[in-house]
């Protein structure tokens, strides 16, 4: 073990060693601390200045109400959750096929393919800006909702693939010829015998893509302008300049952006940083 | 056909299982990378035909001192960014302790990881905000006035890496609890009976097993910092007069306000180069540990 551990013994060594580390953690959140307190005050006592002071009212349940009747967050909220959970299943479902052929058959070739998904993972999405703005224009997907799932769903699949592969690729060989000598069809072997066996490493992924995707800020600028398209991503980006020191409800807006992904990695946090280990080639 | 389908299943099914994923990543991904450095011979401004002008671009973004402004801030990211590694360490090795409730702190710390980008944009902008934000609060209770950050061309890009790195150190950390897991415990055991303690036991016999972990540390954290957007796209549109541009902002600018879609490839392409030479090191640093390992 290092650091050394402290014994059981040393009691009071343990508790001040809590205290210290609580007394870090404050600073470290300190900046989240201050949204979320800011998200509580009235908008009488941001205009008038009165920020850190003791509030004169609490403007809670005003705030929240207020980004959610008298902004389109709502809107946003739905087409972020729209975008995201086809864009999950649908890298799910190519990853594991790819994943399984590049696992289990050897071809010429194999190791290139591999490459590239892992490759065009490490390209700077600019690169990509320009054509795929103009691929979803001409296929009239331009500032639709299908045109952000395709594209998180091809660009994804990269990292997926290269995920799954690995997860596949360790599974015992024996467990293939049995089936194979049941007579069992390749596709039957995935549906029947890998799929049961990657749960972990599919439930591992999905969150971590639930985040990538929910995150996502610059394709949401690139293809979508319209209100009824937008993700909350690219919402916030907007309200921030329309309430420009409304700092209380700017405040309750990005609370409700970040609270998905954070709920979802504390209902799930071991698979999501096994998962985050396991893939962190990706970058 | 179910003949013809029998005689050549073996080859047709791993064929149709991974098409779909090979033919959608070629052709959003793949092809459109390549058609950027075409696009980047040409001036187009997205709606009229292209027209070629060879490496002009290429001829007009080398002399663009914004370019220059750019390309320094995008240095002043990967050196800045260079701290996210030890600094998950720190924070890694701090909540290693095996004492009850450390386990709850410990994903506290993670918290900064989730946070769209975005959010985490808008949470350091309140920070920084002059006069009422966290930042105006501390200095005024050691009675200064600090600085508008945001709006300071010498502050501004420190500023915003400094938000950004939040979130890239929590990263770093969990990388690194993974890694300080996985520890051999004889080697640490061997090095306490040579009478190896804190920085040296670290320096010496722990840092040396985590070497594949800040490797992969230090990758995450070059691609992240080459790829900054996000943050300054919501901390400062790249402002206050530029200053604050990265090549990855000043693409999307120079494409999307101002439609300028060849130009905007040709920066895309001079990242994507600088990118590429990075990914060339890394896959030959780890082709080389792969030889050396096995």
């Amino acid at each position: 073990m290092f650091p050394r551990p402290i014994p059981e013994t040393a009691i009071w060594q343990r508790r001040l060693y809590v205290v210290l580390v609580v007394g870090i953690l404050i600073v470290w959140l300190a900046p989240l601390f201050a949204i979320i307190l800011t998200s509580f005050r009235s908008t009488q006592d941001v205009m008038g200045g009165n920020l850190w002071g003791w509030p004169t009212q609490f403007g809670l349940v005003d705030n929240y109400t207020a980004v959610f009747t008298q902004t389109p967050m709502a809107r946003y909220f739905l087409n972020s959750l729209t975008i995201t959970i086809p864009s999950v299943i649908g890298v799910l479902i190519l990853s594991t096929l790819a994943g399984f052929v590049l696992a289990r058959y050897r071809f010429r070739g194999n190791m290139l393919v591999f490459a590239l998904f892992v490759g065009g993972n490490f390209l700077p999405h600019q690169i990509m800006m320009i054509p795929v703005r103009d691929l979803m224009v001409r296929l009239n997907l331009y500032d639709t909702m299908s045109a952000l799932i395709i594209f998180h769903i091809a660009f994804q699949t990269g990292f997926a693939t290269l995920f799954m592969r690995n997860f596949i690729a360790a599974l015992p060989g024996e467990l293939f010829q049995a089936a194979r000598a049941e007579g069992a069809t390749p596709f039957q072997t995935l549906v029947h015998v890998v799929v049961p066996l990657v749960r972990p490493a599919l439930a591992a992924l999905a969150i971590l893509l639930f985040t990538f995707i929910w995150n996502d800020y610059f394709w949401a600028v690139v293809l979508t302008i319209s209100d009824t398209v937008k993700p909350v991503t690219a919402g916030l980006a907007n309200l921030r300049g329309e309430w420009i020191s409304a700092w209380n409800l700017i405040s309750a807006g990005t609370i409700v952006v970040a609270l998905p992904p954070v709920a979802m990695f504390f209902l799930m946090q071991k698979h999501f940083i096994t998962g985050l280990t396991m893939g962190a080639v990706k970058g | 056909m179910t003949k013809l389908w029998r005689r050549h299943r073996w080859w047709l099914t791993p064929t149709l299982l991974i098409l779909p994923a090979a033919v959608l990543f070629s052709v959003v991904i793949l092809a459109s990378a390549v058609e950027s450095l075409w696009i980047s011979l040409h001036e187009w401004d997205g709606f009229s035909p292209m027209v070629w002008i060879g490496l002009g671009n290429y001829r007009e973004l080398f002399a663009d001192p914004q370019f220059y402004v750019s390309l320094k801030n995008n240095l002043i990211w990967l050196v800045m960014f260079m701290l996210a590694p030890p600094l998950g360490l720190a924070i890694a090795l701090l909540v290693s302790q095996k004492i009850r409730g450390m386990r709850l702190l410990k994903s506290l710390f993670f918290i900064p990881l989730v946070l769209a980008s975005v959010a985490v944009g808008v949470v350091f902008t309140w920070v920084y905000t002059p006069e009422f934000g966290l930042l105006a609060l501390i200095f005024r209770t050691f009675g200064a006035t600090a600085p508008a950050v945001l709006s300071d061309e010498n502050f501004v890009t420190f500023a915003v890496v400094i938000a950004a790195l939040w979130p890239q150190i929590a990263f770093c950390m969990v990388l690194y609890l993974a890694g300080l897991n996985n520890l051999s415990e004889d080697l640490i055991g061997a090095g306490r009976v040579d009478g190896a303690r804190g920085w040296n036991m670290l320096r010496h016999i722990v840092l040396p097993q985590l070497t594949q972990v800040t490797f992969i540390a230090i990758a995450v954290t070059v691609v992240g910092a080459l790829r900054s957007f996000d943050m300054v796209s919501v901390m400062t549109s790249g402002g206050p007069f530029g200053s604050s541009e990265v090549l990855a902002y000043q693409m999307f600018e120079q494409s999307i306000f101002s439609y300028r879609f060849g130009y905007g490839a040709a920066i895309a392409s001079v990242l994507f180069v600088i990118m590429a030479v990075f990914i060339a090191w890394y896959l030959t640093r780890m082709i080389r540990a792969d030889e050396r390992g096995g």
